[in-house]
């Protein structure tokens, strides 16, 4: 089985899919919408391998090498395997089967030769213990099976490449230890997009959920480049506190440049109220799972059906009032008559409705 | 760029500075003289900053239903003052300008007489706080005690001879006496009704504020609503009223009775109507059960001796049983599931609790007890007092009013309240007197004629509505029982000073119940008016009692003039979940019927989108309604 869908249970498989695609398939198993997609596991690339020769061939290459830590040594392994992997074309079995995949994907989203990101999902087998961030790569914006099958073989080239053969040897990992599976995942196609932190961050109220969002994706938002609409929502209860509409002057349709708003959508609110709970809704699901407040990016894909349109792109935990000491309003060691007295002699009003002001991420 | 800074130096008129409305020239004269501004006051009175209490007096109040200003304030004067010391909180000040009823804060600054109060008021309210249920159940005896002993309150009629009774018991004093002790204790049951009403009340607002407080500082940004939402009861006296009009609906729907019930042919016709049949005498039956205590309700606050309850006006809750039956009808649910609402409840707070440090939750349990063992009090002490004591009062009142028109001493017996209680005092004393000695009544032309001079000076001074306020506003309000109750904050009271100008597309106020909506407001002064009410309209009003419920099943929203987010008002519109916005200071005069607004319960904002249509068509619509 060369592919599995994020919603099928054995994508949860680390070993067999790596870690990216993992998390993905356990946020869909948790009804965390994620952008859709499948992954290509470490079978399909031990298959490759193990296609004319090329797993000796590598092995060879690499033996050369000795203990060497030379990186033009690590350079020139990596002409010489990119060399020989380019003549050698995904076998049927894998290709055919993410052909199969792909054409179900455009099925399942409605559109045809669907954009997709085809990003590294490096696996090892589990005595190796090492994260592999950063280390691969990730291509966006691949249209058409051929243009995956091309991304695919991509990715098992760049297990070789010459900065990656150089941080194996330095954590003293052996190349072959190293399972690349590969994640292939609609591009989001932002209508909106934009923050949402599980608290005030302005104010630390963890009953409150925030989100800043405007049009196109995020980019603009995270780069303090309109001011976003704000939207206050209660997390007990997921009310909308709050609504304030920014000014949206530009926003990134791609991720390349921005174009500017057309000026009758720039104070129009970019969420609808059900989009504003439903994000509120998983903010609140993921506070949980993560036990603690989370900073979330997410974005509303245009090309996807209205009721599975929302996509959670990043998720991390909230650190900066999260960390604050937290004290009760009274002093414990008081006693509720002194809490009382306190109370009823005005020092603190009850304060007249405190705003959320707006925060840059 | 000029920056717009602060007036400090702006005010409200001061007292010597009010404008009275024509035809209302002489009203000083009608009431006590302390509730008069006067010379001798002047430099306290402009030194103070005075609201319009129209929560309780929303029409300009005839001289005798001033006693309401007298022990309303008697009350909130002694329990704060005198008896628990509330540390930095004295009584509120009461004057009567141009009819309407207007309250000063007093606050307490000097830091040695605060450290001083504060011991007082640990070790009283201590003790309160310690035995709340034990001594909330002894408050429960005094009142039902108090209305009992007004209900024994007889005028007997002046006959040309005293009864045999009074020589063969040889009592050796003429029953006449009894009038005016009766008098006397009418007037002293009431007053102690209301020393009981602040034997509670503020202790118990003080117990909700310290809920309040720590949520505020545990949740910065947590609504009004949402901490009352976590204390307030389900199941609580106040709903009771309007959950028997609901329960006699349904009983109409399961005998078949709507098409009688909601007709428009007046009460006597309907219940004349159910009278002819098996199933509407069995519905009646029910009706009658509702009635004692539930229909003992006025449709405000029963502070004045014109206002109608439900058992006197039975067109009220007849409307208010028809709305709900036509609902039924429709299909729809109207009854309170007091289980999940209950449920519903407790999820709240175990939501909010779980976002608490072990700290802090611990707190939050405390003082969730303590803010729940007060609540019931601040939900259900109205019911004892504005309503039950009330209704026994007024009707006492009404009662000593035609002894003085079989006493021929007055035409009718609504000419009795142009007098205020000294005067009456007097004059009972007179009628009593004269009629002992044997002679006509001494003052009888005197006083008819000065209720001839004042029936059009209340007229007037009734169809002018009141300034927000008076004199030099404070920088803050940080009085938490003005605060809560009044809905007096900072930005209320800025607004009442730039809306002075004029400005009327748009009012501020407190936020009483969450929601925005749109549509045309209904302006009704007086609950006489609720028919007029048509679904689909916002109901603008001075203030709303929680008996205007039924009318909530029509209205889509509700403006107030008076109130905060802990009004009565508000607690009710919130559990009915109708956005309110309250406290808006001029809405029933800046409003006019049939104008489309939007409110946003939220921001406590009311916007005008469009301007009154003309009048004549506003009360076409209204008549066609009657």
């Amino acid at each position: 089985m060369f592919t599995r869908e994020f919603n099928d249970p054995t994508c949860q498989d680390v070993r067999e899919v790596g870690g990216k695609s993992a998390g993905l398939a356990q946020m869909t198993a948790a009804g965390l919408p994620v952008a859709p997609g499948f992954a290509v596991t470490a079978a399909a690339y031990r298959a490759y391998l193990q296609t004319g020769g090329l797993q000796e061939f590598t092995r060879g290459v690499l033996d050369g090498l000795g203990t060497g830590r030379e990186q033009s040594a690590f350079d020139d392994a990596d002409r010489d395997i990119s060399e020989r992997f380019t003549r050698m074309p995904l076998p049927d079995s894998v290709a055919n089967a993410i052909r199969a995949a792909y054409a179900k994907l455009c099925e399942d989203t409605g559109v045809d030769n669907i954009a997709v990101a085809v990003r590294s999902s490096a696996t090892a087998e589990d005595s190796v213990g090492a994260s592999f961030a950063g280390e691969f790569e990730t291509w966006v914006d691949i249209v058409g099976a051929d243009a995956v099958l091309e991304y695919v073989h991509k990715c098992y080239v760049s297990v070789f490449a010459g900065r990656v053969l150089s941080y194996l040897a330095e954590k003293e990992i052996d190349p072959h230890a190293i399972e690349m599976a590969v994640v292939i995942q609609k591009t989001v196609r932002a209508r909106a997009a934009g923050v949402m932190f599980t608290l005030s961050p302005t104010s630390g109220d963890r009953s409150k959920i925030v989100m800043e969002a405007s049009w196109g994706l995020g980019l603009s938002v995270v780069g303090g480049e309109v001011t976003p609409d704000r939207f206050v929502v209660d997390k007990v209860g997921l009310g909308i506190a709050d609504r304030v509409v920014g000014n949206k002057i530009i926003e990134y349709r791609r991720g390349d440049a921005p174009v500017d708003v057309p000026a009758e959508r720039r104070d129009v609110l970019c969420l609808q109220d059900d989009e504003v709970v439903a994000l509120a809704t998983l903010g609140k699901k993921l506070e949980r799972i993560h036990q603690a407040p989370q900073d979330i990016e997410f974005a509303v894909d245009e090309e996807l059906p209205e009721g599975s349109n929302l996509i959670l792109l990043q998720c991390r935990p909230e650190t900066v009032w999260s960390n604050a000491d937290r004290k009760p309003a009274f002093d414990a060691t008081a006693g509720m008559m002194s809490w009382i007295t306190g109370s009823i002699s005005g020092a603190t009003a009850p304060p007249a409705h405190a705003h959320d002001t707006s925060h840059q991420h | 760029m000029t920056e717009t800074t602060p007036d400090s130096a702006a005010r409200f008129p001061f007292f010597n500075e009010s404008t009275t409305p024509a035809g209302g020239a002489g009203w000083e004269s009608m009431y006590p003289y302390y509730l008069v501004p006067s010379e001798e006051t002047t430099e306290h009175e402009n030194a103070q900053f005075w609201f319009a209490d129209t929560m309780h007096w929303s029409r300009g109040c005839h001289p005798f239903d001033s006693i309401g200003a007298e022990a309303v304030y008697l009350g909130v004067g002694t329990f704060s003052t005198r008896i628990f010391a509330l540390p930095v909180s004295l009584g509120l000040d009461v004057r009567v300008v141009n009819g309407y009823v207007y309250i000063s804060p007093l606050g307490v600054e000097d830091p040695a007489r605060i450290q001083e109060r504060v011991a007082i008021f640990q070790e009283r309210a201590g003790y309160y706080y310690a035995n709340w249920d034990e001594l909330y159940g002894k408050w429960k005896n005094k009142m039902e005690g108090a209305i009992d002993s007004l209900r024994t309150i007889e005028f007997p009629r002046l006959t040309e001879y005293d009864p045999a009774e009074v020589v063969t018991e040889a009592r050796g004093r003429s029953s006449a006496m009894a009038v005016i002790e009766n008098y006397h204790r009418l007037i002293d049951e009431f007053f102690s009704i209301w020393q009981y009403h602040f034997e509670f009340l503020n202790l118990g607002y003080g117990g909700y504020i310290t809920f309040f407080q720590f949520c505020k500082q545990a949740f910065p940004l947590i609504s009004e609503q949402s901490i009352s939402r976590m204390v307030a009861g389900v199941d609580v006296l106040a709903f009771r009223p309007d959950d028997e009009l609901r329960k006699l609906a349904a009983l109409s729907h399961e005998l078949d009775l709507n098409s009688i019930i909601t007709g428009d042919s007046g009460p006597e016709a309907i219940l004349a109507a159910l009278a002819e049949t098996t199933n509407g005498r069995t519905w009646l039956a029910a009706f009658e059960e509702a009635k004692d205590p539930w229909f003992n309700y006025f449709a405000e606050y029963g502070f004045t001796h014109d206002q109608e309850t439900w058992a006197s006006d039975l067109s009220i809750p007849l409307q208010g049983i028809s709305r709900y039956a036509v609902k039924i009808a429709a299909g729809e649910d109207i009854s309170r599931p007091i289980e999940r609402l209950r449920d519903e409840r407790d999820e709240i707070v175990d939501e909010y609790r779980a976002l608490l440090t072990g700290d802090e939750a611990r707190q939050f349990d405390e003082l969730l007890g303590l803010a729940r063992k007060v609540f019931p009090y601040i939900e259900e002490h109205n019911i004892y007092v504005e309503h039950w004591s009330h209704k026994v009062f007024w009707e006492k009142a009404w009662d000593l009013a035609r002894f003085l028109v079989d006493a021929g001493f007055l035409d009718t017996a609504e000419d009795m309240f142009y007098l205020n209680r000294f005067e009456l005092d007097t004059a009972l004393f007179d009628v009593v007197d004269s009629w002992a000695i044997g002679v006509p009544a001494r003052g009888k032309k005197r006083w008819q004629a000065e209720i001839a001079r004042r029936r059009p000076i209340v007229a007037a001074l009734q169809a002018a509505s009141a300034p927000p306020a008076y004199g030099i506003p404070p920088q803050q309000v940080t009085d938490p029982f003005a605060v809560m109750n009044y809905g007096v904050t900072t930005e209320r009271v800025q607004d009442w000073l730039g809306a002075s100008d004029g400005a009327t597309d748009k009012l501020n106020g407190i936020p009483g119940s969450l929601g925005i909506v749109e549509g045309p407001v209904r302006v009704l002064r007086s609950e006489k008016d609720l028919p007029l009410l048509l679904p689909g309209e916002i109901l603008v009003a001075p203030i709303t009692a929680p008996s205007w419920a039924a009318a909530f099943a029509v209205a889509t929203g509700v403006i107030t003039d008076i109130g905060g987010m802990m009004c009565h008002a508000a607690i009710v519109c919130r559990e009915y979940g109708i956005p309110a916005v309250v406290g808006t200071g001029f809405a029933t005069a800046r409003l006019t019927t049939g104008q489309r607004v939007r409110i946003d319960g939220k921001a406590g904002t009311v916007v005008v989108l469009e301007p009154a249509p003309d009048t004549t068509r506003a009360s076409d619509t209204a008549a066609a309604v009657r």
